[in-house]
């Protein structure tokens, strides 16, 4: 750690400092030093889009981004737009459409999908398709996520 | 979801049948969607250390040396073991069946000793506090390797000049005929006689939570409890158990939320079987995560077959022989302990499917190479034998100028035609070919299709409609794995208990890997009870909880563990209505439950809530008669045993469009209609054959793991190996035939694994009929445009 910094930023409404490692990415800061297991790591690499979070109000793939890059930033995750009732609903189309099977893909797919909830004007299917086309689910082959999404931004 | 919009009668004691066949969204994807889930990962367990493995970079080579000083004064190395070192604590395994006759395989180490057989075979484990600093240590491992020939080319190792396991004469795995006599003669009789060989890319599952596992050793008790993400905790029990010496009962396997398994999580890797020996060694929890290039070097991959495939026919469009000679590549290990001959030996069940042809000849060959290990990944097998029996059946049928539909038509084995035993030797209880057909053709509008078909081609648009017809394995009985030794319950249990508040807590031992296992099984506990869904709660993936059971694979959850919950489910009623009857003073065959009360069958007037029967039951049994004892804990199993398998069919269309100068093929749309006998929860039915299909699409179109002749893997991320992903994938219209079996009361057939068995068939068929006019073909899987553009002869 001697190289370790001193950062503080807002995680969910609250303001947090832990000193990290340079190399340490944002969503690995969340997981282990905060115990915000929400956001899942599929790829490590930026392709998957489990890691999805939101930082000063844009998604962010949380393997692509430092802890350190976020000093300063307002950092949101699944865990608190659910007590913020902000994403509940996409959740409740989600679950009514069965949007998700294992659920490891969702909490990104959500960050996602309510990136376009918050543009305030409706897609067709296939805009929808293309917005969530950098998260991967290997379960449930999309349709329902599509239709899930469509309602809400639609609805 | 509303109670009161639901019937809540048990099925069989009333004219409806309860929650049975409603959509009843899943209690448990709440807590997933606030991200609340607990997947291995996001464990946390006091002293915790982590696992990383140091593998070989090389396809075949010797370990002359490994030297760990430098590595072992990394920050925060707890050890650094070598294959000796782990197999001290971790005996070696064997992968063979007694009924695949002749399968061989060479003992193989949880961590190698002196020869790694493929590159990313782990040759050294290393433990620190942090994965972080265990990976830091790994890179300083310093390892002297003499390189050996590696076998990568199947036809090679097929043939023999470098044998891979010096202990073997060849380097066949295991190899099979079939032969129901009279082929040749069929053949030499054909008006017709068409030809082709297909090719199959080896891929693999890309589960997004990679393989993880936490062991937990208590060295006073010397006891194991394993986090794990798996299919199959009692196997795994059984596993550790045998390997690490640890008595059965003393390992317990906990499988929480699982981030998705397809067949890949159902395997025993010698990196998991490692960590949970380090966890003995080091007396503490050790943890082990693949990360993404671990998951494409190290997860089973699947389906790297070459078959050549030839089928006789008459003028008139009879199919009379099939005849088929597969071969296919595995790795250097056969998988334990399901073995890796299955996935061929499928192939050779289920060729020529659909049909009612009498002769076959199947012939396998699977053979040894020097890339990672193959094994059962979702739909084993069938994705090969459906799409080499559809693509030579379409073949015939355009040699004879008969539209696919009709020809399938004139074949089909017909729906009255049952119990019927197919020339591979496996026997139908009862199939729906026919009206599967017919329902197809209506939901597409098949006509129409055709003729849009036609129109686009005069505009210079190459549409392509392809079918795919077939049969598939669900509910396997013990004569998949039991009979050939492996210790793998093809039988599965489930415990209800009733609560003293009138909820119901069900326990059963098939796992929940979000295919949506504990949804139907509220399902039918409160049919069968004739209680409302939001008294029950599930419970499975724990052996230390659960009665003993198989897990989740070959598509036998709603149909082995839906009939154990079912049967368990009637046996509490009954116990249940046993106490009305006495608080009630009246004859338990004048009460019946119902929206949580104890009603009297005639008047249907409520007489008892159940919160009061479990009230006076558990805490006032004084009150009871003195000879009578309540029984609210029941426990019932299921097996099924009158077929080797419950064989059901299904048929699938794919309509794309081929880009003739780019090689792209857009997917327009997608038809699936599957006869899964009972249908329990429609919504989940549906997504299951949704996301079965995408998956087949991945395979036919996207995925393929790349190796170099010497064995390298040269796409081991997800940049490189491409997934379907939603920009490109179609919309998918399901539709259902309901053929319940009559082997269970539940009647329910599996339908994990439908989809993926006969998208890669449809798409090669729709491929292939888009560039007919052109006079090319494809063959090969994934159909990349490359490929396309060189069959079309413009690169």
């Amino acid at each position: 750690m001697e190289h370790a910094l001193d950062i503080t930023l807002t995680v969910n409404g609250t303001r947090v400092q832990h000193r990290v490692e340079p190399r340490e990415h944002l969503v690995d800061f969340l997981r282990e030093k905060l115990g915000l297991t929400g956001s899942h790591v599929g790829c490590e690499h930026g392709v998957c889009g489990a890691c999805t979070l939101r930082v000063d109000g844009k998604i962010v793939r949380g393997c692509l981004m430092l802890a350190v890059q976020a000093n300063g930033c307002r950092v949101d995750t699944v865990e608190g737009l659910s007590d913020s009732k902000e994403l509940a609903r996409l959740q409740k189309a989600f679950h009514e459409k069965n949007a998700l099977q294992c659920g490891f893909c969702t909490p990104g797919m959500l960050l996602a999908a309510q990136d376009l909830v918050l543009k305030n004007k409706k897609f067709t299917r296939e805009e929808i398709r293309q917005h969530i086309s950098g998260n991967y689910c290997r379960c449930t082959g999309y349709q329902a996520i599509v239709d899930a999404i469509e309602e809400v931004v639609n609805g | 979801m509303g109670k009161a919009e639901l019937p809540l009668h048990a099925p069989g004691t009333r004219t409806d049948r309860g929650y049975i066949g409603q959509s009843v969204p899943r209690p448990n994807a709440a807590r997933l969607l606030q991200g609340r889930g607990a997947y291995v990962d996001d464990l946390r367990f006091p002293r915790l250390a982590h696992a990383v493995f140091f593998r070989s970079p090389y396809a075949h080579a010797r370990i002359k040396s490994l030297q760990f000083e430098k590595a072992l004064k990394s920050p925060g190395v707890i050890g650094i073991f070598s294959g000796k070192d782990v197999a001290q604590f971790c005996t070696p395994w064997v992968a063979v069946l007694g009924h695949l006759k002749g399968i061989k395989s060479p003992p193989q180490h949880a961590v190698a000793i002196d020869r790694a057989c493929w590159q990313g075979e782990a040759v050294a484990a290393v433990v620190a506090e942090t994965r972080a600093q265990a990976e830091d240590a790994a890179a300083l491992i310093e390892a002297e390797w003499e390189e050996l020939p590696a076998v990568t080319d199947m036809e090679e190792s097929l043939a023999g000049k470098r044998i891979i396991h010096k202990e073997f004469e060849d380097n066949i795995c295991f190899a099979r005929t079939h032969d129901t006599g009279g082929v040749d003669e069929a053949f030499a009789q054909a008006d017709l006689v068409v030809e082709e060989t297909y090719g199959f890319g080896r891929h693999t599952g890309v589960c997004l939570e990679g393989r993880s596992i936490l062991a937990d050793y208590n060295a006073a008790e010397h006891s194991l409890t394993v986090y794990h993400s798996t299919q199959a905790p009692h196997m795994m029990q059984d596993i550790f158990s045998r390997h690490l010496g640890i008595p059965e009962a003393s390992v317990r396997v906990i499988a929480r939320d699982v981030g998705g398994s397809y067949g890949i999580k159902v395997h025993v890797y010698p990196d998991e079987m490692a960590t949970a020996a380090l966890s003995v060694m080091l007396r503490r929890p050790v943890k082990f995560v693949a990360d993404r290039l671990e998951s494409f070097a190290t997860d089973i991959h699947a389906r790297e077959h070459r078959v050549k495939v030839r089928l006789a026919c008459t003028k008139a469009g009879e199919i009379l022989a099939f005849d088929m000679d597969d071969l296919t590549a595995i790795g250097p290990y056969s998988v334990y302990p399901r073995t890796s001959g299955i996935e061929g030996n499928q192939v050779v069940n289920l060729t020529g499917g659909p049909y009612k042809h009498q002769k076959y000849r199947g012939k396998l060959n699977v053979v040894f190479t020097n890339k990672n290990v193959t094994c059962q990944y979702r739909a084993v097998g069938h994705p090969i034998a459906v799409a080499l029996t559809e693509g030579i059946v379409d073949k015939a049928a355009a040699a004879l100028q008969m539209d696919p539909a009709e020809f399938r038509r004139k074949n089909l084995i017909p729906d009255d035609a049952y119990p019927y035993t197919f020339p591979s030797g496996v026997k139908f209880e009862k199939l729906s070919h026919h009206q599967a057909l017919d329902m197809l053709l209506k939901l597409m509008d098949y006509k129409k299709l055709r003729e849009e078909q036609k129109e686009k081609r005069k505009q210079g648009k190459h549409l392509g409609i392809g079918l795919a017809a077939m049969i598939e394995v669900t509910n396997p009985s013990p004569a998949f794995y039991g009979v050939g030794g492996a210790r793998i319950s093809a039988q599965d249990g489930a415990t209800l208990r009733l609560e003293p508040t009138g909820m119901v807590t069900v326990l059963c031992s098939v796992t929940e890997q979000g295919q949506g296992t504990e949804a139907i099984f509220a399902q039918i506990a409160a049919s069968a009870l004739g209680i409302s869904i939001d008294k029950i709660k599930v419970i499975t993936g724990d052996t230390g909880v659960t009665p003993y059971g198989g897990g989740t694979w070959a598509s036998r959850g709603a149909g082995i563990g839906g009939e154990a919950v079912l049967q368990a489910g009637r046996a509490l009623r009954s116990n249940v209505l046993d106490i009305a009857s006495h608080v009630l003073g009246l004859a338990k065959s004048e009460l019946e439950i119902k929206d949580d009360q104890i009603v009297h069958l005639l008047t249907q007037l409520p007489k008892l809530p159940l919160a009061e029967l479990g009230r006076i039951a558990y805490f006032r049994p004084d009150t009871l008669p003195m000879n009578f004892q309540s029984e609210l804990t029941v426990t019932r199993h299921y097996t099924p045993r009158e077929y080797g398998f419950t064989f059901t069919n299904g048929i699938q269309a794919s309509l794309v469009e081929v880009d003739v100068d780019t090689g792209f093929v857009k997917l327009l749309k997608h038809w699936c209609v599957e006869d899964s006998g009972t249908i329990i929860n429609p919504m989940l039915v549906d997504e299951q054959l949704r996301g079965g299909v995408v998956q087949g699409i991945g395979a036919a179109l996207y995925e393929e793991c790349l190796y170099s002749p010497e064995g390298q893997l040269l796409n081991g991320n997800m940049a490189d190996y491409l997934v379907p992903m939603s920009g490109e994938m179609p919309d998918i219209i399901c539709a259902h035939i309901e053929t319940p079996t009559k082997q269970s009361e539940l009647g329910a057939k599996g339908v994990g694994e439908a989809g993926t068995a006969g998208a890669p068939a449809a798409v090669m068929n729709a491929i292939n009929d888009a560039l007919s006019p052109l006079n090319a073909q494809v063959t090969a899987m994934p159909f990349t445009p490359e490929r396309i553009l060189k069959a079309l002869k413009r690169v």
